[in-house]
């Protein structure tokens, strides 16, 4: 155990300038770290109206109405955490790993401390985050939620989370990724193991909604066993100056089953380098990765990368992309590897403008070129997200309303 | 209503029909024959706006009003109508939502939907993986929560089987009555219509005023459209095709 610590130190230290494979290179030393105390926050609605706007922003509802629990990081401090659903465990990860000396057995085990400066940096400074567990066989009756937001000028947050998700149980998870209004400028690292284990489920929607000079690293690996079933849904609508992620699942039990949709919109000024890969390494794997991204005069990069380890996987990616004026590009890099036979792998890519037959089609019917380019638009993004759970779509979809229509 | 005085259209830089004269009056419903490939579809789709087709010459009167120039949704707003012969797959929108928000919210989409039996449509992705006559209803359907003053109908009746013919010129025919209060001249005469058909069964189901051959990118003649479909039917459009050489 002591040796294994000492190990990884050693290569987080080594790391501590590594640049990321993709993605601008934020230089760590020109911002403060995130404080790590902060006020206990008692209930949520206590919070003054401006910041329980950003919270509702992000998927993550005040009042806590139909959540089981709930859980909120300021800067670098767990600063709220509460839970009305005693079928699973909800904590800050430092908390629990105090608590369960297994734990050890899960922390920093996805997620290579030396991926980059900014795993070796969450690393070094032993960052908190959230902990969910459900226990074998129980199921959350309703989503846990939980708030990642940078709350001071020029910080840097360094967020490490673990899910872990029991045999046979089932857990849905809201987490909004945000920062206070009036923070323009930060970094936010974060860190996210999730285990999915033997015929579980874990429906992950992560929101994004931050502001024009900061930069959003989330590294994430998820671990699902034979039968189970991860879902994803990423969405990031609103300025941002750079977000680079890659979240990879490794299907690693015979029949694991994997979808990850991703919808963004970037904005001038925004690069959003957004990747998401399958490994397949048990038989009769299957994934799909989705992303239908808008550019308004931003950049985007959609990395799609499936990998096939084992018979009887099969994968579809599908990257779509528009271009909705002449200052912002979408570049699709889609990547299938089939190592063995016995395998299904296709992708689809599409990048450009909106279809003009479409639009047309609607303003015959009564509809302004606006409202007709909106009505697409909102269809475009929400083939992205089918396939989740309705309450969470309906959630999702009044975000995208929100967000995207009600600039 | 409806009045189109020496139309020339171009396409990609290519003419596609030239001098074209053709007249709906408020309240009748005229019919547009002519062989595949005449340019059928192509005035009827410039008469609604659609942006590749480019007016050279001539203008579309609606109402008195020249509407050539103007963008489409003001000519829908103006009461103009069409049912496309081949509309565009819209991912991601619900036939449900479009029809919602094409009546402004005034019309219910369940109930519109039960006269064309499209129910089960209405949480599909309008036209993606529609067939042939669920295409036809589902414009239908559209039009009637558009409820336009002129409609335009591109072959209504092509490709929907023989029960639901039925359903489909049935709608047609109370869409286009809406407002009549008796069918006497004097008295009000209902909507409006342009209808394009080969093989005239839409004209059992609607009364029909006048008819047009279109061939070769302009209007051959006009007249009594039932004798008209019946000219056809016996001969083809060969002898238009003389006629207009001869004249
Ligand atoms: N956008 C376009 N670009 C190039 N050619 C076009 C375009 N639209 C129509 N055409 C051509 O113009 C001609 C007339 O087409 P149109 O669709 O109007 O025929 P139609 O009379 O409706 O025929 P049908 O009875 O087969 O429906 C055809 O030769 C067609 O290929
Ligand atoms: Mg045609």
């Amino acid at each position: 155990m002591q040796t294994d610590e000492v190990n990884l130190k050693k290569r987080a230290e080594s790391a501590a300038e590594k640049k990321a494979a993709f993605g601008e290179d934020f230089e760590l030393g020109k911002f403060e770290e995130g404080s790590r105390v902060s006020k206990p926050i008692e209930d949520l609605q206590t919070l003054d109206e401006e910041s329980k706007r950003t919270l509702f922003q992000v998927g993550v509802i005040p009042s806590e109405e139909g959540r089981s629990g709930s859980l909120l990081v300021l800067d670098n401090a767990v600063s709220h955490s509460s839970l009305k659903d005693k079928n699973i465990e909800l904590t800050s990860t430092q908390k629990a790993l105090k608590k369960y000396e297994w734990l050890k057995d899960y922390s920093w085990k996805l997620v290579a401390v030396d991926t980059d400066k900014y795993t070796a940096k969450t690393y070094l400074e032993n960052a908190d985050g959230y902990f969910v567990r459900v226990p074998a066989g129980k199921k959350s009756s309703m989503p846990v939620q939980t708030c990642l937001m940078l709350n001071s000028k020029k910080v840097y947050q360094t967020v490490h989370n673990i899910i872990i998700v029991e045999e046979g149980a089932s857990l849905d998870i809201i987490t909004g990724c945000t920062s206070r209004k009036g923070v323009e400028e930060g970094i936010h690292m974060g860190i996210s193991e999730m285990y999915v284990k033997k015929g579980a489920t874990l429906n992950f929607t992560m929101i994004h909604n931050w502001a024009e000079q900061i930069g959003v690293r989330p590294r994430t690996v998820v671990h699902v066993e034979e039968g189970g079933t991860y879902v994803s849904n990423y969405i990031c609508l609103k300025p941002v100056r750079s977000v680079q992620m890659y979240p990879t699942v490794k299907l690693e039990g015979k029949g694991a089953v994997t979808r990850l949709n991703t919808i963004a919109i970037a904005h001038p000024g925004s690069e959003l380098d957004l990747g998401s890969r399958a490994i397949f390494n048990a038989p009769d794997t299957k994934a799909e990765l989705v992303s239908r991204t808008i550019t308004i005069g931003g950049r985007i990069i959609a990395r799609g990368e499936m990998i096939a380890n084992s018979k009887g996987a099969k994968g579809h990616l599908e990257c779509k992309g528009l271009v909705l004026t002449d200052k912002g590009s979408q570049l699709a890099i889609p990547i299938l590897e089939a190592n063995v036979d016995d395998v299904e792998l296709t992708h689809e890519a599409a990048v450009g403008k909106i279809a003009k037959d479409q639009v047309e089609y609607l303003m015959a019917r009564g509809l302004t070129e606006d409202e007709a380019v909106g009505m697409i638009v909102r269809g475009f993004l929400d083939v992205g997200i089918r396939g989740i759970p309705e309450e969470l779509k309906n959630e999702i979809e009044n975000t995208i309303t929100q967000t995207a229509f009600g600039m | 209503m409806l009045k189109i005085e020496d139309l020339t259209v171009e396409v990609n830089g290519k003419i596609l029909l030239h001098d074209v004269n053709l007249e709906v009056k408020k309240g009748y419903t005229n019919v547009l024959f002519g062989p595949n490939g005449a340019g059928k579809s192509a005035l009827m789709r410039t008469i609604m706006g659609f942006s590749e087709y480019r007016v050279v010459k001539g203008r579309i009167l609606f109402n008195g009003e020249d509407i050539t120039s103007l963008p489409m949704d003001e000519r829908a707003r103006r009461g103009l109508g069409i049912m496309m012969q081949r509309p565009p797959d819209m991912s991601g929108i619900k036939l449900r939502d479009l029809i919602k928000v094409v009546s402004k919210g005034k019309k219910d989409p369940e109930a519109l939907a039960e006269n064309l039996n499209m129910n089960r449509f209405l949480d599909r992705d309008v036209n993606v993986g529609f067939s042939g006559g669920e295409i036809k209803r589902s414009e239908l359907l559209q039009l009637a929560a558009q409820n336009p003053n002129l409609y335009l109908l591109d072959e209504p009746e092509s490709g929907v089987d023989l029960v639901s013919i039925e359903q489909v010129g049935m709608t047609i025919k109370e869409l286009l009555e809406e407002g009549v209060e008796c069918p006497g001249e004097s008295c009000i005469r209902g909507k409006s219509a342009l209808i394009i058909t080969h093989t005239g069964q839409i004209l059992d189901y609607v009364t029909t005023d006048r008819g047009y051959i279109l061939c070769n990118g302009t209007i051959m003649c006009s007249g009594n459209p039932l004798k008209m479909l019946e000219e056809i039917k016996s001969k083809g459009y060969e002898e238009c095709l003389e006629c207009k050489l001869m004249k």
